[in-house]
Parts: C-alpha cells; sequence; structure tokens
C-alpha cells in the first residue's frame, strides 16, 4: 500500500542535465520542486576527485558511473524476425545512473544542429523531391526552427562555459569558425582550447584541401569561468580522463558543477536520492497526470502528488515509462500507428586511424579537444548526385590515450604476441584518429517498444529495442569516411587505417551515448508524442525532457539541441503553461 | 544557516572522505582468490604467449597478469555483478553480444576445463600448460578463429575474454596486481595519470620525461590497505 | 507579541548594509557579527536553541538556549541579566559561564549593543529545549573554578577608543576585539587555555584547524593582502590569494559575508596594524627532500594549483606566496592536504569548490617532504615541515572528525 505525501508543484523524473536545468529555472520562478533520483548523490569531491578519478579500468573498463544493466537495462535484436535479447553488459552506449546523470561522464562535446537540419523533410523535398525519401523512411520536420531555439542554445553555451570560436554571428561569416553554422547572436563565452599537435596537423591537412577547419566548439573550459548562475567553474588542465570520468577540476560542464551550488541550497527546491520512479499516475479520464508512485531503497512504496510531472531521465526510461504509464499510443510499425517508440534513431560512426613519425603525446587531451570539418554535415553539399541524406562532421578529437582502450594499431598489426606487442611500442606515442560522425535517419522498421519475455530488477517489462543501419546511414557513412581518408592522406602519415562502419549494429562496441526518439516532437499528435513545447499531446500536465524528442538524429552530438530544448520548454512552462495550464498547441 | 539547511535536503555525503578509492579488487588481499593450481597454470601458460617475455620488457606473467585477472574473476567482475543475469538464455546474433548463463569466472572455469580437454586428447595426454610455445600458439590460434570446437564453451568468445582481460591486466594501474613496475606503461611511453598538461601539450613533437606514476604514487608496489 | 513580517524579515538572512534603525534589526546584524548561530545552534537543530556542542581541549562544553522561552532559554532575563553575561562572563544565575563562551571578547561591547542584541534574541521563535549539561572533568565542571582562571586570563571592560587613531580604525579594533573574537582563534592559548595577550592575532588552534596569524608579517600573516583583499575575502569567502576554507568558511558564511563593506573595510584597516614578529624563516635545503616533495606536488596537485603553484584564478588559490603555506606552523595547511577543504559558499560566490582528501594515499613521510617543498618553492620560505608535525595534524583531524 504506497503511501502518499504531501503535494509538490512539480516532480521531475531523474537528476541528470535536463532535470537540474528545470529545476533551477523552476524553482526561481517560485515553484516547489522535487527532484527523484533512483541513484545516489555524487559530487566533485568526493566521488570524481583527482586523488582517485584517473583510473581507466574502474571507470572505463569496469562502467563505474555508468547505469548497471542488473538494475535495468533494454532487450535488442536488429529486426522484427529476431528474438529481442537483453543487453547484459555495458556496450554500445552509456547510461548512468545517480546525480548529475551522464553528463558527468561525458565529452562535453557542444553542437547545434543546422538551420536546415529542423527542415529535414520539407528541404530534402524540395531540394531533391519525394524520390529522395526512400520508402520506409519516416523523418518529419522538427516543429521548432532554428532562430526559435537560437536564444537557448546560447544560454546552455553560457551556463556550460562553451570553449570555441563562432563561424557566424548575426549574419557575418568570421574566419576560423565553422562557416556552415546558422547564425548566432553572439560568440562563444570563452576562447577555443589550445591545441594538440594532432589537431595542427589535422588543420593544416585540411585547409591543404581547401577545407575549412575550426576548433570543436567544447563543454570543456579553457579559463575559469563564472556561469550565469554565478557558479564558478576552473580550468581544463588536459588530463585525458574526460568521457567516461567525472572532472576532477570543475572545468567540464556537468550539472554539479554548473548548477548543484546554487539550486541545491534553496528553500523550494528537494531531491530525494534513491527513490525509483515506477509510474506516472494518471485520473480516471487518463488525461491528467496526478503525480508518480515511486519505491525508495527499502522497498518501500510512495505516492507522490504533482501538478506537473516532466520526465527527464535518459531517452529510453522516458520512453520506458511512458509505455509503462500508458500515456500516450504505443507505437505498432506494422500499421504504422501509435507515437510513443516511433522515430528511434543512433548515430552511425567510422574512423581513420593515422600513424605519424612525430611524437603525439595522446594522453594529453580533453572532451570536446578537437578540430573539425563540416562541408559534409546536414544539407551543406549537394547529395543530388550520392543518392543519400543526411551527414556528419569529421573531426580530429584528442580526448586522451589511455592505454587499455584509446590505443589504435595498423590494420597488419599482429592481433596478440611479440608481434602485437612490438606494434604497441611502436604506435602508442605516434597515432591519432579522425572520427566521422552520421546522422541517423528515422525509420518505419526502428521502434522501441516494451519486451514479452525479459523484466527489470523492479519487475517491469524490458524495454525493447529494434534498430539496424539502413543502406542510406551505410553509404552516407562511407562517403564520410572516403573524405575522411582523403583528409588523413594529406597528413602525410606513416600509414593509416581506413576503418569503415560495416554490417549491422551491434551492441557490443561502444559507439556513441545518442540514443533519440521515441517520444518526438512534432505538430501532428498522430505522427509524434509531444509538441513543440515538449508537452505530451496527450497527458498535458506531462511535459518530457531529452533526445527522445528528435524525430531523427543528425550529424552532431546531442546534447547541445538537449540543452537548449531544455530552456525553450522551460520558458513555455514558466511563461504560457503556468500563466494557464493546459494545452500549448492546438493540433 | 544555508549551509545547514542543505544537508537536511540530500541524503548526506560527507564533504571530504577518508578513503574515497575503493578498487574494484583490493590488490592487498593475498593468496589465490578464484583459480585453482591447474587453472593457474592454464592462465599462465596463455599469457606467456599472449604478450611474451621479450627484448622489449616483461610480458604479461612477469606483469602480474595472472594475479590480475585470478582477483578479478573472485571478485565482482568474476560474479557478473553489474550485469544482467536473468534468464531465460538463448543464442543470440554476433550483434546481440554476451548471452551465456556463465558469470565470467565459471566461464574461465568452464573453458580451461574444456581447452585441457582438448589438449590432452589432441596432444597425447597433455594439458595446455605442458605443452611447447609454438603448439600453444597453434591452440590460441585456434580458438581466436573458432576452428576449435570446444566441448561445452564457445572458444572464439573464451578467447576473446582471455585476450581482453589480458590486456586490461598488462595495462590497468598497478594497483589493481597487474602492469607490475608499470610494466605495460613503460612498454608504450604511456606515463600514468597526471592531471595537468598545460604546458606540454603545446610542446609539439617533444616526449614526455616524468617517470610513471600509478593512482598510489610512483611507487608501483604500494596498495591501498 | 512580535508580528510575523518581523521574524520573517530576521530569517531570510540577506547581508542587509541598509541603515539598520530599529534595535532589532540593529541587533540582528550585531549578532551576524558575533557569529552568535554558529555555537548556539546544533547541526538541524532549531536556530538559537542550543545544544551544539563546543569542543574544548578540556571536554565538551554544550552551548545553550539563548531563544526567549521562559522555562529553557533567557526569556526571564533581564538587560542587566544579558549584559554582565556578555560583560562579566555571569550567567543570570550568579554562576560562571566558560569562556567557550567568548566573553573575554564580548565584554568590549557597548551596554547599547548588547542591548540590541538581547532585542533580536527576545523577538526569536521561543524553543523549549533543555540544555545539555557540560562533559568536563572534575574539578573543571565546577563553575566556582572560572573565578580563579577570570582572575588570570580575563580583563573586564568595555571597549575604549584610541584617540591616535582614526574612527575606521576603532571601528575594526571594536569589531576584532570585540563580537568578531578573532583572537579565540587566532590568538596562541596557553595550557590553561588563556590568551598569550602579546601575541594578539598571531595564530591559533580552533576546533583542531590552525587559525593563521592575521598581523602584518609578509610570510607569517596577512602582510601581503590590501585592504581590497581582506574586504573581498570577509565578503566572498576568497581573494586572489587565498581561499577561506575549515572553520574560518562557516565564519564567512554565517557572519562576516553579512557585514556592511564599510564595516568589513575597517577591519581590514585594523588587521593592517597588527604587527607580527617578523621574523625571518629558512626554507628547507634538502635537496632529496625537495626532489621528492616536488615529485608529489607534480603528481597530485597541479590538476588545481597548476604547475606554477599559481592556482586558477577565481577557483583554486595560488600557493605561491601564500599565508597559510607560509604559516610559521603548518597546521592548516597540513590539515588541507590530508582530510581535504571546502571553500567558503557565500552568495557573492555560491561554488564551495572542494579539495579531496589526500592522506589516505600520501605516507606521514610524503606530506612532509611535499609541505617542505611549497615552502621553499616558487619564492615562498618558510621551515620544512616534520613527520613529527604531520603526524600531529592527523591526530587533529581524527580529532574534529570526532568531534572534539
Amino acid at each position: 500500500m504506497a503511501t502518499r505525501l504531501p503535494a509538490k508543484d512539480v516532480v521531475l523524473v531523474g537528476f541528470g542535465l535536463t532535470s537540474s536545468m528545470l529545476a533551477q529555472e523552476l524553482t526561481s520562478a517560485g515553484l516547489q520542486v522535487l527532484a527523484l533520483e533512483r541513484g545516489g548523490f555524487r559530487d566533485t569531491v568526493p566521488d570524481f576527485a583527482v586523488d582517485h578519478i584517473q583510473d581507466e579500468y574502474r571507470y572505463a573498463v569496469r562502467d563505474d558511473l555508468v547505469e548497471e544493466p542488473e538494475r535495468e537495462t533494454l532487450t535488442f535484436r536488429n529486426s522484427a524476425d529476431q528474438v529481442a535479447l537483453p543487453m547484459r553488459h555495458i556496450g554500445s552506449f552509456r547510461p548512468a545512473v545517480g546525480a548529475g546523470g551522464a553528463a558527468v561522464h561525458w565529452n562535453g562535446q557542444t553542437w547545434r544542429f543546422l538551420p536546415t537540419d529542423f527542415r529535414m523533410r520539407s528541404h530534402t523535398l524540395e531540394r531533391y523531391g519525394a524520390k529522395f525519401i526512400p520508402e520506409g523512411m519516416t523523418i518529419q520536420d522538427w516543429p521548432v526552427s532554428y532562430d526559435e531555439l537560437e536564444p537557448h542554445y546560447d544560454k546552455f553555451e553560457y551556463l556550460c562555459g562553451i570553449s570555441g570560436q563562432a563561424g557566424n554571428v548575426g549574419g557575418k561569416l568570421i574566419d576560423g569558425g565553422n562557416p556552415f553554422e546558422g547564425a548566432r547572436r553572439r560568440g562563444y563565452p570563452l576562447p577555443p582550447l589550445k591545441r594538440s599537435h594532432a589537431t595542427v596537423l589535422f588543420d593544416k591537412a585540411a585547409k591543404e584541401l581547401g577545407l575549412k577547419p575550426f576548433p570543436c566548439p567544447a563543454a570543456n573550459t579553457s579559463k575559469p569561468y563564472k556561469n550565469i548562475y554565478g557558479v564558478q567553474m576552473g580550468q581544463c588542465t588536459f588530463c585525458g580522463y574526460c568521457e567516461w570520468f567525472g572532472c576532477g577540476n570543475y572545468s567540464k560542464a556537468s550539472p554539479q558543477t554548473t548548477i548543484f551550488p546554487v539550486l541545491l541550497k534553496k528553500p523550494n527546491f528537494e531531491l530525494r536520492t534513491h527513490c525509483n520512479v515506477l509510474r506516472v499516475k494518471l485520473d480516471g479520464s487518463g488525461k491528467r497526470a496526478t503525480g508518480v508512485t515511486y519505491v525508495d531503497e527499502m522497498g518501500r512504496e510512495f505516492e507522490q502528488p504533482a501538478e506537473l510531472v516532466i520526465l527527464c531521465a535518459y531517452i529510453t526510461h522516458n520512453v520506458h515509462l511512458l509505455l509503462l504509464s500508458g500515456i500516450g499510443k504505443p507505437y505498432d510499425p506494422s500499421r504504422g500507428e501509435g507515437v510513443v517508440g516511433r522515430n528511434y534513431a543512433y548515430q552511425i560512426t567510422s574512423s581513420v586511424d593515422v600513424f605519424t613519425n612525430e611524437i603525439l603525446n595522446p594522453f594529453m587531451g580533453a572532451g570536446s579537444l578537437g578540430q573539425a570539418v563540416d562541408e559534409f554535415n546536414g544539407d551543406n553539399f549537394d547529395h543530388a548526385r550520392h543518392g543519400f541524406i543526411g551527414g556528419g562532421y569529421i573531426a580530429l578529437w584528442t580526448t586522451g590515450g589511455r592505454p587499455i582502450l584509446q590505443h589504435q594499431l595498423p590494420e597488419d598489426a599482429p592481433s596478440w604476441g611479440a608481434g602485437w606487442k612490438r606494434s604497441m611500442k611502436e604506435n602508442y606515442l605516434k597515432s591519432c584518429s579522425i572520427a566521422t560522425h552520421g546522422s541517423v535517419m528515422s525509420y518505419r522498421d526502428a521502434w522501441l517498444d516494451l519486451d514479452p519475455t525479459y523484466h527489470s530488477s523492479y519487475g517491469d517489462p524490458l524495454l525493447r529495442l529494434t534498430f539496424d543501419f539502413h543502406d542510406n546511414e551505410h553509404r552516407m557513412s562511407n562517403f564520410l569516411t572516403d573524405r575522411a581518408a582523403d583528409i588523413a592522406k594529406a597528413m602525410k602519415p606513416r600509414s593509416m587505417h581506413v576503418k569503415q562502419r560495416k554490417g549491422h549494429y551491434s551492441i557490443v562496441p561502444y559507439q556513441t551515448t545518442h540514443n533519440t526518439g521515441g517520444a518526438i516532437m512534432g505538430s501532428d499528435p498522430k505522427t509524434s508524442a509531444l509538441n513543440r513545447y515538449l508537452q505530451s499531446w496527450d497527458v498535458p500536465n506531462v511535459f518530457v525532457m531529452g533526445a527522445c524528442a528528435f524525430p531523427q538524429n543528425h550529424g552532431y552530438n546531442p546534447t547541445g539541441t538537449v540543452g537548449a530544448l531544455t530552456y525553450w520548454a522551460a520558458d513555455a512552462i514558466i511563461n504560457q503553461y503556468l500563466k494557464q495550464p493546459g494545452p500549448l498547441v492546438h493540433a | 544557516m544555508e549551509r545547514r539547511a542543505f544537508l537536511k535536503t540530500i541524503t548526506l555525503v560527507p564533504a571530504v572522505a577518508a578513503a574515497p578509492l575503493t578498487p574494484i579488487e583490493n590488490p592487498a588481499a593475498p593468496g589465490p582468490a578464484y583459480l585453482n593450481a591447474s587453472e593457474r597454470a592454464f592462465i599462465d601458460a596463455a599469457l606467456a604467449r599472449l604478450i611474451p617475455n621479450d627484448d622489449l620488457g616483461p610480458g604479461a606473467k612477469e606483469a602480474g597478469v595472472g594475479d590480475f585477472i585470478d582477483r578479478q574473476l573472485g571478485g565482482p567482475y568474476g560474479r557478473a555483478q553489474t550485469w544482467y543475469m536473468q534468464g531465460p538464455w538463448r543464442e543470440g546474433t554476433e550483434e546481440q553480444g554476451y548471452q551465456l548463463k556463465l558469470a565470467p569466472a565459471e566461464f574461465y572455469r568452464t573453458a580451461i576445463a574444456d581447452i585441457d580437454e582438448y589438449c590432452k586428447r589432441q596432444y597425447g595426454g597433455k594439458g595446455f600448460a605442458g605443452l611447447d610455445g609454438a603448439t600453444q600458439d597453434k591452440v590460441l590460434h585456434g580458438l581466436e578463429k573458432a576452428e576449435i570446437h570446444l566441448a561445452r564453451a564457445p572458444a572464439k568468445q573464451f578467447f576473446d575474454m582471455l585476450w581482453q582481460n589480458t590486456r586490461e591486466g598488462f595495462l590497468a594501474d598497478p594497483m589493481y596486481g597487474g602492469n607490475r613496475d608499470f610494466a605495460g606503461w613503460k612498454l608504450i611511453g604511456f606515463p600514468g595519470p597526471r592531471y595537468n598538461y598545460v604546458a606540454e601539450i603545446g610542446e609539439y613533437g617533444k616526449p614526455y620525461r616524468e617517470p610513471p606514476v600509478g593512482v598510489m604514487g610512483r611507487d608501483p608496489k604500494r596498495r591501498l590497505t | 507579541m512580535r508580528s510575523a513580517a518581523f521574524l520573517i524579515a530576521l530569517w531570510i538572512g540577506a547581508a542587509s548594509a541598509e541603515p539598520l534603525h530599529s534595535a532589532i534589526e540593529r541587533g540582528r546584524y550585531l549578532a551576524a557579527a558575533g557569529d552568535c548561530a554558529a555555537c548556539h545552534t546544533a547541526d538541524g537543530g532549531k536556530p538559537y536553541a542550543g545544544g551544539r556542542p563546543v569542543p574544548t581541549p578540556f571536554g565538551v562544553i554544550y552551548s545553550t538556549n539563548i531563544t526567549p522561552d521562559k522555562d529553557t532559554g533567557i526569556g526571564q532575563w533581564t538587560e542587566a541579566q544579558f549584559y554582565r553575561a556578555m560583560h562579566e562572563g555571569i550567567r543570570a544565575d550568579g554562576k560562571h559561564l566558560y569562556p567557550a563562551f567568548p566573553y573575554p571578547w564580548y565584554t568590549k561591547l557597548s551596554r547599547q549593543d548588547v542591548d540590541a542584541i538581547k532585542a533580536f534574541l527576545e523577538a526569536l521563535p521561543a524553543v523549549h529545549q533543555e540544555n545539555k549539561p557540560t562533559e568536563l572533568p572534575w574539578p573543571l565542571n565546577v563553575r566556582e573554578v572560572m573565578s580563579g582562571w577570570n582572575a588570570l586570563y580575563f580583563k573586564k571592560g568595555e571597549y575604549q577608543p584610541d584617540r591616535g587613531q582614526s574612527a575606521e580604525w576603532n571601528r575594526g579594533a571594536y569589531l576584532v576585539e570585540g563580537l568578531g573574537h578573532c583572537g579565540a582563534c587566532h590568538t596562541p592559548k596557553n595550557l590553561a587555555g588563556g590568551l598569550k595577550t602579546k601575541q594578539n592575532l598571531e595564530g591559533g588552534y580552533g576546533e583542531n584547524w590552525y587559525a593563521t596569524s592575521l598581523t602584518n608579517d609578509v610570510r607569517d600573516g596577512i602582510g601581503q593582502w590590501t585592504l581590497d583583499d581582506i574586504v573581498r575575502y570577509l565578503k566572498t569567502g576568497s581573494n586572489a590569494k587565498a581561499a577561506a576554507t575549515g572553520p574560518m568558511a562557516e565564519v564567512i558564511e554565517h557572519s562576516t559575508q553579512h557585514l556592511s563593506d564599510a564595516d568589513l573595510r575597517a577591519i581590514g584597516v585594523y588587521l593592517r596594524s597588527v604587527p607580527g614578529r617578523n621574523q625571518t624563516a629558512s626554507a628547507g635545503t634538502d635537496k632529496q627532500q625537495l626532489a621528492r616533495g616536488q615529485a608529489v606536488y607534480l603528481d597530485q596537485c597541479t590538476g588545481c594549483h597548476m604547475q606554477d603553484g599559481s592556482g586558477q584564478r577565481n577557483a583554486f588559490p595560488p600557493l605561491a606566496g601564500n599565508a597559510v603555506v607560509q604559516a610559521r606552523e603548518p597546521g592548516a595547511m597540513l590539515h588541507m592536504i590530508i582530510d581535504g577543504a571546502r571553500v567558503a559558499a557565500t552568495q557573492h560566490d555560491p561554488t564551495g569548490l572542494a579539495m579531496p582528501a589526500f592522506g589516505w594515499k600520501l605516507t606521514d613521510q610524503d606530506v612532509a617532504d611535499l609541505a617542505t617543498y611549497l615552502r621553499a618553492a616558487w619564492g615562498n620560505k618558510a621551515a620544512p615541515v616534520s613527520v613529527a608535525q604531520v603526524k600531529d595534524t592527523r591526530d587533529r583531524v581524527a580529532k574534529a572528525a570526532a568531534g572534539k
């Protein structure tokens, strides 16, 4: 029998990036806000402190900051004719558990989508015609434009202290920045990070090919920085333990380094840790949430009433919770009907390893220290003769040289033995890698639903993922890989190893934690779960944050856009919803 | 008052902890953690082939990778403590990853027994550890390429796990028992985890000369007690 | 009964530099300056209801309930009784108070200020909470022994302005030597707990932390600090040269950040006039030890304090030229190395950046080597640190953790 608790204005499910941002904004607007986090509290000291955090085995190999599949995982299959099986240990992506969420252990690579990305369907039809969108590809226009999100991208960048070089301020192109980016109101809050050797070599080679390389926008501070909430951050010192680790010197933007110090002191904010939300509770009509139910670490069940319920957990958990709670019609791929679970997408990546004569000291790095070219992203190039849509950036990242997982060996290196040993010695210090980071469109046959067989430790059916790369993505990715190889050649390396993305999508090797879709935003409630303010079409006092809102995934890391959407939604909640609760969009 | 109000709000974590580091397995604990004598003999023999001792420096065996693997198998990794180990179990596609009912420790036990049994059948009654180096290499290649079929354990999957754990032990922080005297790091030129390269990152092409250091410091034998 | 509005205003806790008209508002400000809440509120307890264990070298004393509760608080006290407690260290029933309650400093307060503080306390919500007996051993738990101690070590008397100094200096002296009771930590004490008055503000131990010299000695004190440095430190928790941690962080959070800029300036003017002994120190010269210390520094400290000891502006204090590093007594620095530290979180800078503990992975020799190196590097000049000093600090860290 669940214990009923005193009501709150707002309940936030999860306490990661979007939750922290919303909590900060909504408490400043005067609301009583409660965040429920299934993991424990974490902070720089002691959890990510410089005295012990640089431990590759513990954090990168044994996944110490990552959510344990034992607690919750999903089942996976490439296609509907297979039986989905559990992802039994961490692989392709790394969701978090605990305060701060995955924004604790991300790299900090922070991008904006292109203006044309937001009009993916219309723009493609206009420029290339209907035949260019293959049967079964379910891409949509976003129900929000780049221009509408621009001020919120800006706010997110100034929250984080992004180090970068603007390429387009108010329509004026600036040398050294990304010439393809959407127009921005102003530059980045911090100058670009100091360049590593490998990124300088990439820069030179790319320029020789007539490309316009620029420093990747980094949520690693190039100087000590006081952000929009008055929170002080340190300066990145290139320790090379960024992704998969918490930052030890307050120089990576994460909730604990940018928001916690002001949020946690507020009398109208409460955090309850070790509380797992099981369901969003609905009233008899099914059109209004009355609150959530959750279990604490003792297994005691509670009912937490609230006026507003906002799902801020990882995208897979958000979609899972919508399905379990009966919010929105579950997607049925055979009929093409329903909205919750549809348009799941991911990222398609490949790389070209480069072996140099010079010592590159790869262990000196930062999560977002890189140089990129954007000529082959979005619709920045003419797709007509290629027969695929989408694209991605090509970048040489120097994120670190952690010995177990971040070494590259030439293609002909023996897989083990004396030859392997020699190859390690000869190549570790003199290698780097050019990465391609490609878009993934959404398809009718890529979706999320509930598994019929397997259950979580909480007793609920696991989420089931059905997903594979399609022909469009393979061809696009191979094109990017070839372009990356061009740059690698121009670096005049000792040798290089072109690694195309081949075969089916596998849940085994780590690729990116860029899962998207499943509760997408749109203009039509028949083909989207959320309206343009991330409000549920079905239950207006439920909002859903995160990359589950992406109608398809574009050629950039998603966090910048997740951040912008969060501020956009916060603005709508405070300035529209609170004044007149109810649907903000009438379809 | 703000500080006290803050403390009331959340599950309290001490501002600074006496010993925040709890390595996955405490390497200070002496004695075998999991492997019995013949299993350990197999591991030692395999390690000597996988990363041999040579003029480039110590191999996996000399670097303590056997101790590392033993301790890992005896701890949370060996037990698959954080993995999803609920049934039913089905053989999946390669893309679906690990689907064995066995946790890593059990997998090692099963596979080692299978491999020794195979070797005895194939090579006149000698287990893997009793074979000469060239034959051991042949067996390892056979496992790696899935050309050898074992009674129970999937050969290639075991080989991949063993090789993965070997590299981990060779290149992890020495406090876990492997990478003895920084052997792995010295081989490749990784100086260990320091936290500031602000000057050095701009000195292109210049070798980094500081001696190797681990989380516990420059003495690779120092352990958390 | 006072209106709810007053009570709410009292607890907004905003640092008000506005003209303080009513006695209650003046009292609130003065109580912040005296940091009464810090001792008279237990962790998780009701404000000013007492019950906080105050560690002394002789045992634990519990702070008392000074809310206006008539049975368990000071609701029955007259203004004269309250003044006598502040001025003489004698409570309403005529018994002595222990100088864990810093009456040797509060004695300097004017009658008018004491009355204002009483008015403020009277306006607080009354809390019914019995006072706990002290945990002092016999005969110290017999309060009459304090009359002997007072005779030796206590000089009663309101502050008398020094006519040869400015009004600002006198205000600063009044605050530092009165309400601020800075010397309670920052002045060395003898074995009986009496002040070594000839070494006023030259550094001492408080709550198992070493409180550094506040004199104008350029190495052992804050002689390199400008007036702006002092004001900024007390107002925000840090300046370009130092960051407040340990018990001082709490002092700033509860007390000095709420004072007016004018009062903080006055404190600074006064402190800059307090002479230290200006002795010259010799840094360590054992080359092997310095090399070992430098190695520890490179491996453990440069992520925040940078390779040249310059720290990161507004984030991590520099170690080059740092008063805590060069203090004659290295205890505060050793405490931070061993047990970590968290910077004061104030309205101006709410971040509360923290340093982790390194004591679990450094040996006593490592810490001594590191500390000796820091006191010899980048122009710093202070005596080497011994293993014995490191062990002593570990003891104090353990005691502090145990609330002793």
